[in-house]
């Protein structure tokens, strides 16, 4: 009985988020920090209306590493293209906070990058498992979420950026 | 019993029902959240020794979760519900149960930030309080009561808190545990000071104090029922140089993981990096003496920890490599660690087209000189002051040492390879507790090739071996990837145990005796496939699953080995 009610339960949470409107979500307002420690309100992250990528990662999660050094490959093209801006933020804990900033400059990558400690913005985001990539147009509202990652995702993420660079509505296949 | 699911189900419709009617329309607020379902079949085992018996009846156990967030301008609130049905293998049987593990209300402005209820929340790097959850360990401390935020001025961040801590699913009653409140400090100086503004030197600075009410309940020893702990830091940074260091220091507080013994605690991390574009340097240090803090000093186990020590070691995520990790002795420790990255250019000699990664990483974790108060009393005598210890003194003992290697190489348009080498020592008589097993060295290669034979196709090959002469020997193992992008994988993995050449370990202890254990060689394979649709991911696996440690940030969870079928679904809105 009690299984079936908690299947009743999923069942009922599926049904919210696949009827769920797709667009005009907005980031949430949490209290995060720059790699120096210094506080960064998640409201500020922001791309003069052009794409932004939110992207979520730690230093022990090989896919997510994976993800950012390929999208670093052709982040110059990406940017020519869409003007996007990538916000990568690493969800390690004080463990490994310090090991982040060296990691980002000795890989060469050119993003925003953001600490999100405690795991704050994570679960405001409701963030289950990492890699987890946002997309938000040029209002900031979500308009598309992948979780995990694998070679050739980042050929659709391109895709994705320029729909949204040119205004057209995203299709349901993505 | 059944009433009160119906109750539940139509309050979740109405609830749902609600959410979307008003969903369209942004002035009504939003409405986001996730869930996961984990579950397992198990089936009994001869080889690894699971009989029915072990399982008894609970072939099929689960784990699951569901998280709905309100949001209305600067108002949101949520609900969390959790079902251990019952818990899977491995985790806490005290989770056994379902309910809303956590309820909540936020009211946040540019000002005032105040949440009633379930909170998660850290001071400075953790070491005086840190409260979090991590669903793969079943570690939830969370506070329930309240929390207030305050930012007079830019720069300037007071926090106060409130509470009791999560203990799986006992409600608190009066004295059943200790009550927590605390404030904490943050400034950013170069947003106060107008002289300091475009200086390239900026600072932090921050305190906090936690203090935890406990009754004393002792028929033996008058314990202190208000135990305080404060800690200060300071964060520095100048272009790519980057220094954070945290004091913290807990008056005397007898509990059960110092063995009830009346010494003062402290402890100081510090860590110093510079990194400039393909070069970055990360060395560390830490220092721990008697700084085990729990919200009922009788407790022992990964429940109702105040604080947070994390370990001072690179966290693996092979899982070969990750057979042996650290974890912190808050009893006391000495740890340094150094980490260096470093990209050879492309189109030189070793970078080769495309360029190469490289990452040295080195710990060492000792531990701390302790000498004893007087000539009758020994070390950590129970109801006595313990011991003395000098403030940054290191002992002769070593706890942990890993030292690796890690490049990472795009070979051709098609080739991928990431290859690391590592050399672990872990002393497993401090670390697990089983006094008397000798420390295991360990040697651990592995390798990952990533062949891209189409857009979105590509197969994953990995590689490892481990070899040691203590535990359990030598292992193999390797795993083969199929991924079609960004939907679909398949993947086959084995992971043999092929101990040695007899299966024979043996090893002499202090008094000269030797012992000698055979193990059997055996193999854990699974098979496991994925499909992932946007935040929908559906994981499935069927397979052996070898014992081990799982550890997530700073937490480590014991896992059994197990044999069946599991099942994880995944999803956020």
């Amino acid at each position: 009985m009690k299984r079936i009610s908690l299947i009743i339960t999923l069942v009922l949470f599926t049904i919210i988020g696949m009827a769920q409107d797709k667009g005009g979500k907005k980031l949430p307002n949490v209290t995060i920090k720059t790699i120096t420690g210094e506080s960064f309100n998640t409201a500020d992250i922001d791309n003069d209306g052009n794409p932004i990528i939110v992207s979520f990662w730690a230093l022990w999660c090989h896919p997510c590493i994976k993800e950012l050094t390929t999208i670093a490959d052709v982040y110059e093209d990406w940017q020519d293209e869409t003007g996007v801006k990538l916000y990568a933020i690493s969800i390690d804990d004080a463990r490994s906070t310090a090991k982040v900033g060296p990691l980002v400059n000795g890989k060469g990558w050119e993003y925003e990058v953001l600490l999100d400690p405690n795991g704050d913005f994570k679960r405001a985001l409701n963030v289950n498992m990492i890699p987890h990539t946002f997309v938000l147009d040029g209002d900031k509202n979500i308009v598309w979420q992948h979780t995990s990652f694998a070679p050739g995702a980042e050929l659709d993420l391109i895709e994705i950026l320029n729909k949204v660079k040119n205004g057209e509505e995203l299709t349901d296949d993505h | 019993m059944k009433k009160h699911y119906i109750k539940l189900a139509a309050l979740l419709i109405i609830f749902i029902s609600l959410a979307q009617t008003v969903q369209s329309q942004s002035k009504y607020g939003q409405v986001s959240g996730s869930f996961q379902f984990d579950g397992q079949m198990y089936k009994p085992d001869s080889e690894l020794g699971i009989t029915d018996s072990m399982i008894d009846g609970k072939t099929a156990r689960m784990n699951a979760f569901g998280n709905i967030i309100y949001t209305l301008g600067n108002f949101s609130a949520g609900v969390r519900y959790e079902a251990y049905l019952p818990p899977m293998a491995g985790f806490d049987s005290r989770l056994e149960g379902h309910g809303f593990a956590n309820r909540w209300a936020r009211y946040k402005t540019g000002i005032i930030d105040v949440t009633v209820g379930n909170f998660y929340e850290q001071f400075g790097t953790g070491m005086i309080f840190r409260a979090y959850e991590e669903w793969t360990l079943g570690y939830d401390n969370s506070v329930d009561g309240v929390r207030a935020i305050i930012t007079p001025m830019k720069g300037m961040t007071i926090k106060g808190i409130w509470g009791t801590q999560r203990y799986f699913w006992d409600q608190y009653e009066k004295d059943d545990r200790g009550i927590i409140r605390g404030g904490d400090m943050d400034f950013f100086l170069n947003d106060l000071f107008g002289v300091m503004e475009n200086s390239k030197t900026k600072i932090t600075l921050g305190a906090g104090m936690i203090s935890r009410y406990q009754a004393d309940q002792d028929p033996i020893y008058k314990l202190p029922e208000n135990v305080a702990s404060w800690s200060t830091r300071m964060n520095l940074s100048h272009g790519g140089f980057f220094w954070l260091t945290e004091y913290a220091h807990k008056i005397n507080d007898p509990n059960a993981i110092n063995q009830f013994i009346y010494k003062e605690g402290q402890g100081l991390f510090s860590s110093v990096s510079y990194s400039q574009k393909g070069l970055g340097i990360a060395i560390s240090g830490k220092w721990i003496d008697n700084m085990g803090f729990k919200s009922d000093r009788t407790v022992t186990g990964d429940a109702l920890f105040i604080n947070f020590l994390p370990p001072n070691t690179k966290t693996h995520s092979y899982s070969l490599s990750a057979m042996y990790p650290y974890a912190t002795q808050p009893n006391g420790e000495a740890a340094i660690q150094g980490t260096l990255n470093y990209r050879v250019p492309k189109k030189s000699f070793l970078g080769g087209k495309y360029g190469m990664g490289i990452e040295v990483n080195f710990a060492h974790i000792r531990s701390i000189e302790k000498t004893a108060i007087d000539a009758d009393t020994p070390i950590g005598e129970s109801g006595t002051l313990g011991y003395e210890s000098k403030f940054l003194s290191i002992g002769n003992e070593v706890y942990f040492q890993d030292l690796g290697f890690e490049i990472d190489k795009k070979i051709n348009k098609h080739f991928k390879l990431i290859a690391s080498a590592d050399m672990i020592t872990y002393n497993m008589s401090v670390i697990e507790g089983h006094s008397g097993e000798p420390n295991v060295d360990a040697f651990v290669w592995v390798t990952d090739l990533q062949y891209r034979f189409k857009r979105k196709h590509s197969i994953r090959w990995e590689m490892s071996q481990l070899l040691t002469k203590q535990d359990q020997g030598n292992w193999l193992a390797t795993t083969l990837e199929y991924n079609f992008a960004p939907t679909w994988f398949f993947a086959i993995m084995d992971q043999y145990n092929y101990v040695n050449s007899d299966g024979v370990i043996s090893f002499e202890s202090e008094d000269g005796t030797l012992h000698e254990k055979t193990y059997k060689k055996l193999h854990y394979p699974t098979i496991s496939a994925g499909y992932t649709k946007g935040t929908t991911r559906v994981l499935l696996s069927y397979g052996r699953q070898r014992e081990g440690i799982l550890c997530v940030g700073g937490v480590c969870r014991a896992v059994p080995s197990s044999n069946g079928f599991k099942i994880t679904i995944t999803s956020s809105f």
